[in-house]
């Protein structure tokens, strides 16, 4: 018996989150009393065996050319493969875009039940009991359910990686498995931490006033690597792309860091962002609800405030 | 194009979200329900190509009678028919199985559903469709167009986007822009008095089992008071975020 986890890789690298999420179902067998077997679909530079230092005991790759490009059902055909010959108890996927898509596939390939935007570890696994987010950040439901199979989708950032000591073992799988949608095209800001795995970002509001001020942005969240984000006015009047928008219609996040610029704070912001760990906002409007939902507040000009604060970061990272 | 638009019946995203006393139950008191707004974008771009190619548009919601002036809406927007499925969405299995099942014998082109409600985001309802037809699904689709059987989506990734191709019948998980938010249509007066007299059939359930069960319901921590810092002094901050916030 085993726990499956769905080890995220692209471009041939793991994502950052597929860490946490390899040490999310170490966690969980060893509440099991199972082993982990994290599975790689598609190409991969990185050295597979990485993922035993996150609590791997076995890493099943999938090299197969039909899988470099993403397909949610054949992707979950592969993971499937793996659950029912390692007799799996559950299956553990981040919620990235990719992993979010192969979640619903999975639960009906494999006949079990699904709970995503899973918040924390399970408070029992027998039956599996498990906290996730939902109402867009304004409550918490805990599910349960009693069957045997379970797919767990934990929101990225939220858990965090351990590290565990051991080694495994690597082999390739197979699987026939046809992609009913077809990859024509990427386009990716290269370079870039991707929303929603990133542990700090940094957001402009409408107080920026225009697309030529993101320079302010963009230069603090470098210096941080940090991701960037904007409020939904601001990516509807494309000062920046659709992909950065967060909130409760655009991408929920969960950084451990969220400075928002220049952005009121209205409940539909606050719905995707609130469960930041920390967050600092810079407003010249002392009133502006955003402070309410706070941790640091600077009140005061972006085009001032935003330039000082980086050259602070600066002096920081200088030592 | 015969297409399926599917509808979740969600709190408006301005409410205030409160649970029972017992918190074993959403409250529902005083909140004012709306069209999933990842479903708004979806019925207009399905109205495009109804204008464009024509064909029919028919929305669907699973849910109890409550949920039928979301529908009405729906129909005032410019859908043709509405389907109510009755019985209460208990999981997402049990939906799309209801979905599923309703879409079997309807042969649609094209089934447009939303990323995700807003209510649970559960992000579940549209795949597992996909998954029990068979059909190809393309998540957070951001832009179609449909040639012939073919659709070319553009789906949008962590960070960027992907421009995927898949025949038709397919389903897609739609948001903002398959149209833009200036696009949504908003019901007029004759909408409004013509969707009177639009069929809404109410159809039974058919026998699925739920898989998942929500057993509790809580709401975040409330957050310490805010630190105000002076605007002159950054050095403060970031020393306060890596000494004592500990986030760089
Ligand atoms: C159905 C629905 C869904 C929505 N979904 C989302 C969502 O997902 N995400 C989202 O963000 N919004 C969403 N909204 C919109 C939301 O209600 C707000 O309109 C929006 O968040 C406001 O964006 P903003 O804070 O950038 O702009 P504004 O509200 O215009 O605020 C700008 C802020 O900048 C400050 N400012 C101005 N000049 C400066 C300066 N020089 N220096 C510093 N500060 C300055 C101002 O004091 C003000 O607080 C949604 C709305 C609806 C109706
Ligand atoms: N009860 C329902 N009735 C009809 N469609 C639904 C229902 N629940 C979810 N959906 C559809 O599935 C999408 C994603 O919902 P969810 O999986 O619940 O996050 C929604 O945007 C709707 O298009």
């Amino acid at each position: 018996m085993s726990v499956v986890v769905f080890a995220e890789q692209w471009e041939g690298r793991f994502k950052k989150t597929t860490f946490e999420a390899v040490s999310y179902g170490r966690r969980v067998a060893d509440m099991l009393g199972v082993s982990t077997v994290a599975v790689v679909i598609g190409s991969l530079e990185d050295d597979p065996s990485e993922l035993a230092s996150y609590g791997a005991s076995k890493v099943v790759h999938f090299s197969e050319d039909s899988f470099n490009s993403f397909d949610s059902s054949a992707f979950a055909s592969a993971l499937k493969e793996v659950a029912v010959a390692e007799g799996a108890r559950s299956v553990i996927l981040s919620g990235t875009s990719n992993g979010k898509s192969v979640v619903p596939s999975m639960a009906i390939q494999w006949e079990a039940a699904p709970i995503t935007n899973v918040a924390a570890l399970p408070d029992s696994v027998d039956p599996m009991t498990v906290k996730r987010g939902a109402f867009s950040s304004k409550g918490y439901v805990t599910y349960t359910t009693s069957e045997q199979k379970t797919v767990l989708c934990f929101i990225p950032n939220a858990i965090g990686a351990v590290e565990f000591p051991g080694a495994a073992s690597v082999e390739e799988g197979s699987v026939s498995a046809e992609a009913r949608v077809r990859v024509k095209g990427v386009d990716r800001a290269t370079g870039s931490v991707p929303l929603p795995e990133a542990e700090l970002v940094v957001s402009g509001g409408r107080g920026l006033k225009g697309p030529e001020n993101w320079g302010l942005i963009e230069e603090l969240a470098q210096l941080l690597g940090a991701g960037t984000a904007c409020s939904k006015p601001v990516s509807d009047m494309h000062w920046r792309p659709h992909s950065e928008h967060v909130g409760q219609t655009g991408i929920a996040i969960n950084p451990n860091l969220y400075i928002a610029v220049g952005i009121s704070g209205a409940i539909q912001h606050l719905a995707g962002v609130s469960n930041s760990k920390v967050i600092v906002v810079i407003n010249s409007d002392s009133e502006a609800p955003f402070f309410k939902a706070a941790d640091y507040g600077v009140v005061g000009d972006a085009f001032s405030v935003l330039p000082q604060l980086t050259e602070a970061v600066k002096r920081f990272k200088q030592g | 194009m015969k297409i399926l638009v599917c509808i979740s019946h969600v709190p408006d995203t301005t409410s205030k979200i409160n649970f029972t006393a017992d918190n074993k139950a959403f409250d529902a008191n005083g909140v004012q329900f709306v069209i999933n707004p990842y479903d708004e974008f979806g019925l207009t771009r399905a109205l495009w190509f109804k204008e464009k190619e024509g064909g029919s548009i028919t929305v669907l919601n699973v849910g109890s009678a409550a949920t039928e002036p979301t529908l009405r809406k729906a129909l005032a927007i410019g859908a043709d028919d509405a389907v109510r499925i009755d019985a209460e969405p208990t999981d997402a299995y049990f939906v799309a199985c209801q979905i599923a099942d309703h879409a079997k014998t309807e042969n649609y082109d094209l089934i447009i559903m939303g990323r995700e409600s807003i209510d649970y985001n559960g992000s579940q309802v549209p795949g597992m469709v996909a998954e029990l037809l068979g059909f190809p699904f393309v998540n957070a689709c951001v832009g179609m167009e449909v040639q012939g059987g073919t659709a070319e989506c553009i789906r949008e990734i962590d960070g960027g986007k992907e421009t995927v191709e898949a025949s038709l019948p397919m389903v897609v998980a739609g948001q903002k822009g398959l149209v833009e938010e200036k696009d949504l249509r908003i019901p007029n007066m004759r909408g409004i008095m013509t969707a009177r007299s639009k069929p809404l059939n109410v159809r039974p359930a058919v026998e699925a089992t739920q898989r998942t069960e929500a057993i509790s319901y809580e709401k975040p921590q409330a957050k310490a008071a805010v630190r105000m810092i002076d605007a002159e002094n950054m050095e403060e901050l970031v020393r306060l975020l890596h000494e004592e916030a500990k986030v760089i």
